[in-house]
């Protein structure tokens, strides 16, 4: 009895060893060498697996970030500048600082700035009526209203206001990952620069329609009249398609093109005052009244030597 | 006998054709017309007019813009007030040619009597011309160019023409009355299309629902084949009621039971197919230098007291069509442009009728209130009503999971957008409303890639010569 246990003991040992030397040899021969970093980078991500970066997930993108030859087209918004800095000291790169950004929404299409001249009924997606017509409203460039933006965040960040009917972005959650700019189908919200303190100034509309059709649609058009650009003193202001577009980069929030948009347009958020619309106005007057008369006297003086020339030929 | 049709899915839905008995009457021209350049599939019009132009109905406002395009004519006489972006029925820009009408004047060569010409050209270069001259496009509902599908390509031979009556959209019956009232001319309209294309055998395909049409059709077909040879070889099928048995792939495979493969063409199976009022458009082009300045159109709904079949001047206001026909009943709730199944509704009534548009249904708040969504119970009735063959709920899974490689690899690409599956499924789930964007994502991948293919092989070429 003894001797069968003892047997059966021994056998199943010398089994097992020898099966562990088999594997260990295919483990040995078949070994996949896997850069360490990848693990170490992967621990430092925000593990949201958003693909805000533009790779399947943050694993991918520790893959994509350990052969890349430096961080310059691998950036992780989510985490920002605290999470790069960390990938950029376990891979010995050297990380370019990058302003953070938030999600805004170019649409100021309100119920009451833009009503509703027809009924949709059809399924709850911004893409399905986007494939189907324009929009309920007169205007074919605005928000549809449907939250596909809201849907597709992540972080709990937009939301639907019930009371203008268009998503709004919660600044502290934001990460600035661009699910919700992937997803518009008329492509309405940008990533911009949060701005100093928060502070940042952006053209609240799309609508490409000429100035007396846009207006007719939504009482907060950019109707593309191009005050705000002639005003812009730092060349930030841009107008194409009848749309202004205020560059971020330029910008120096000095609030002029917000007080010049004769319809409201161009919004300023997180400013600790409100505009004084009427001061800013005399401001650019008075500024346009010195200009003009500084060349009313570059002209004159440019003038004079003229007017003294031709008075000499008159006398010869 | 059980009389033909296609062999997979299908449904049968009330065919509601109220307004059958309407004579197609001639609409009054309207005081301002909008002409869309976008009118057709392809590449947009260039307009060749400026504001303040005088123009005459028939004459030539826009240009192709490419290869796949097509002329576009004033529909008027009249000034041309505006060329600039307008709304079209789905609420976007298009470039539109905004013309005044003063009077009705028309360009010289157009025959405006109604005698009926028999005798056709010989020579097919000079159809060809007069065809492309004309602008005329399919008007069955995809707008792509006529002359362009009557030029097979390279290598391929066209075998049967099919002319499309079946007109399987409840509700529509101006082609009814085409082939009722204009039977003549879609007979030899048809006997030029079929000269073009050199091919022994023509078939007009009609729906056993239209046993008037069937009888006059066959005694005008034998008429004319015992006139002249020319009309030989031009037949008539009844066909058995089941929609969508007018889409194109279908009445190929009903009529000769042969099937068009995934991303292939009709001319590959040996098949070209018209509908009856392209058939019309192109006897007027020919025989009458008449270009499609006007269409046929059905203006119905059971709300509405009086309905009508409208010949109408492309470009006319919806809300002016309407107007005419009695105004908007109280009870309307959605203005349909087409018929129920594949029609789409209008989001605004200013906007223009274009080449395409075949009906304005106008349907009550009753008739067009969706059930509410519960959940798919895996019936497999939307599989079974598939004319294409495909798995509406699959397609339906996979676009709301944004998959588009197996979106194409189960090919939502080939989904013709009829809307059975829509009609068949028991938990109302808007089937095609998903997978009608998942079918855009895969069309758009298709094409980018096909760009990329082509750019690279052009980019090959260019670098074989710099050697």
């Amino acid at each position: 009895m003894s001797t069968t246990i003892i047997w059966t003991i021994a056998i199943i040992s010398v089994l097992g060893m020898l099966l562990a030397c088999v594997l260990w040899l295919i483990a040995e021969k078949f070994k996949v060498v896997e850069d360490p970093r990848i693990d170490e980078v992967e621990k430092v991500m925000p593990g949201a697996n958003c693909g805000g970066c533009g790779f399947a997930g943050c694993r991918a993108f520790a893959e994509a970030a350990v052969k890349a030859p430096d961080l310059d087209n691998n950036y992780c918004p989510v985490g920002g500048s605290d999470v790069m800095a960390k990938v950029a000291s376990i891979l010995g790169y050297e990380v370019k600082a990058k302003a953070p950004q938030v999600a805004v929404v170019r649409c100021n299409g309100s119920c009451s700035n833009r009503p509703s001249v027809n009924v949709y009924d059809g399924v709850k997606s911004c893409k399905v009526k986007a494939s189907l017509y324009s929009g309920d409203t007169g205007c074919a460039f605005g928000c549809l209203g449907c939250g596909d933006c809201v849907a597709a965040c992540r972080f709990g960040a937009l939301s639907m206001d019930p009371a203008t009917g268009l998503p709004v972005v919660d600044e502290e959650k934001c990460t600035a990952c661009g699910s919700c700019v992937k997803v518009c189908p008329k492509h309405l919200i940008e990533l911009r620069n949060k701005g100093p303190r928060g502070m940042r100034m952006y053209v609240s509309c799309m609508n490409q329609d000429k100035g007396p059709a846009a207006k007719k649609a939504c009482a907060a058009a950019c109707i593309g009249c191009g005050i705000c650009a002639k005003t812009c003193t730092h060349d930030a202001i841009v107008i194409e398609n009848n749309v202004a577009y205020i560059d971020f980069t330029k910008c120096k929030l000095c609030r002029e093109c917000e007080a010049m948009c004769p319809t409201g347009a161009i919004h300023a958020v997180n400013f600790p005052k409100p505009l004084d619309k009427e001061a800013v106005k005399a401001r650019i007057a008075e500024r346009n009244r010195k200009a003009r008369e500084a060349a009313a006297a570059a002209a004159a003086q440019a003038a004079a030597p003229e007017t003294a020339k031709e008075n000499k030929e008159e006398t010869k | 006998m059980s009389k033909r049709t296609f062999s997979i899915g299908g449904i049968h839905p009330h065919d509601s054709k109220i307004s059958r008995e309407c004579a197609i009457e001639t609409l009054p021209v309207p005081p301002v017309v909008y002409v869309s350049v976008s009118q057709h599939i392809g590449a947009p019009a260039k307009p060749v007019v400026a504001v303040g132009d005088k123009v005459k109905a028939g004459q030539v406002v826009a240009e192709p813009g490419g290869f796949v395009s097509a002329f576009i004519h004033s529909p008027v006489s009249g000034t041309v007030k505006s060329v600039g972006p307008r709304k079209d029925l789905s609420g976007n820009n298009q470039n539109t040619i905004e013309i005044a009408v003063e009077g009705d004047e028309w360009v010289e060569g157009v025959d405006l009597s109604p005698e009926i010409v028999t005798g056709f050209p010989d020579d097919n270069s000079v159809i060809m011309d007069k065809i492309r001259q004309g602008g005329i496009v399919g008007l069955g509902g995809a707008t792509f160019p006529t002359q362009v599908k009557l030029a097979p390509p390279p290598g391929k031979k066209c075998e049967m023409l099919i002319i499309n009556g079946c007109e399987c959209e409840p509700y529509l019956t101006c082609n009814y009355r085409y082939m009722l009232e204009r039977a003549e001319q879609v007979v030899i309209g048809t006997a030029i299309i079929k000269q073009v294309l050199g091919v022994g055998k023509a078939t007009i395909a009609i729906e056993d629902n239209k046993p008037e049409d069937i009888a006059h059709m066959e005694k005008v077909v034998a008429g004319l084949a015992a006139s002249s040879a020319k009309y030989a070889g031009i037949s008539v099928m009844a066909m058995q009621t089941k929609y969508p048995e007018g889409g194109e792939k279908q009445l190929i495979d009903a009529v000769m039971h042969r099937q068009v493969r995934s991303g292939g063409l009709p001319i590959d199976v040996g098949a070209v197919v018209q509908n009856v009022a392209t058939a019309f458009a192109v006897y007027e082009a020919v025989q009458k230098n008449k270009p499609l300045v006007s269409n046929t159109m059905t203006v119905t709904g059971d709300c509405l007291p009086v309905q009508h079949n409208y010949e109408v001047r492309i470009g006319t206001p919806i809300s002016y069509i309407i107007e005419k026909a009695g105004g908007l009943p109280e009870a309307a709730a959605k203005v349909i442009s087409g018929g129920p199944m594949m029609g789409k509704a209008v989001s605004n009534l200013d906007a223009a009728t274009v080449k395409g548009t075949s009906g304005i249904l106008i349907l009550t708040e009753e008739q067009t209130r969706r059930a509410p969504e519960t959940h798919c119970i895996r019936c497999g009735k939307c599989s079974d009503a598939c004319p294409m063959g495909l798995e509406p709920f699959l397609l339906f899974r996979l676009t709301k999971a944004d998959m588009v490689p197996e979106l194409e690899d189960n090919a939502a690409q080939d989904c013709i957008e009829c809307g059975c599956c829509l009609y068949s499924c028991p938990a109302h789930l808007p089937l095609l409303d998903i997978i009608r964007t998942g079918k855009q994502q895969v069309m758009g991948v298709i094409r980018a890639r096909a760009a990329a293919a082509k750019a690279a092989a052009e980019a090959a070429k260019a670098s074989q010569v710099a050697k």
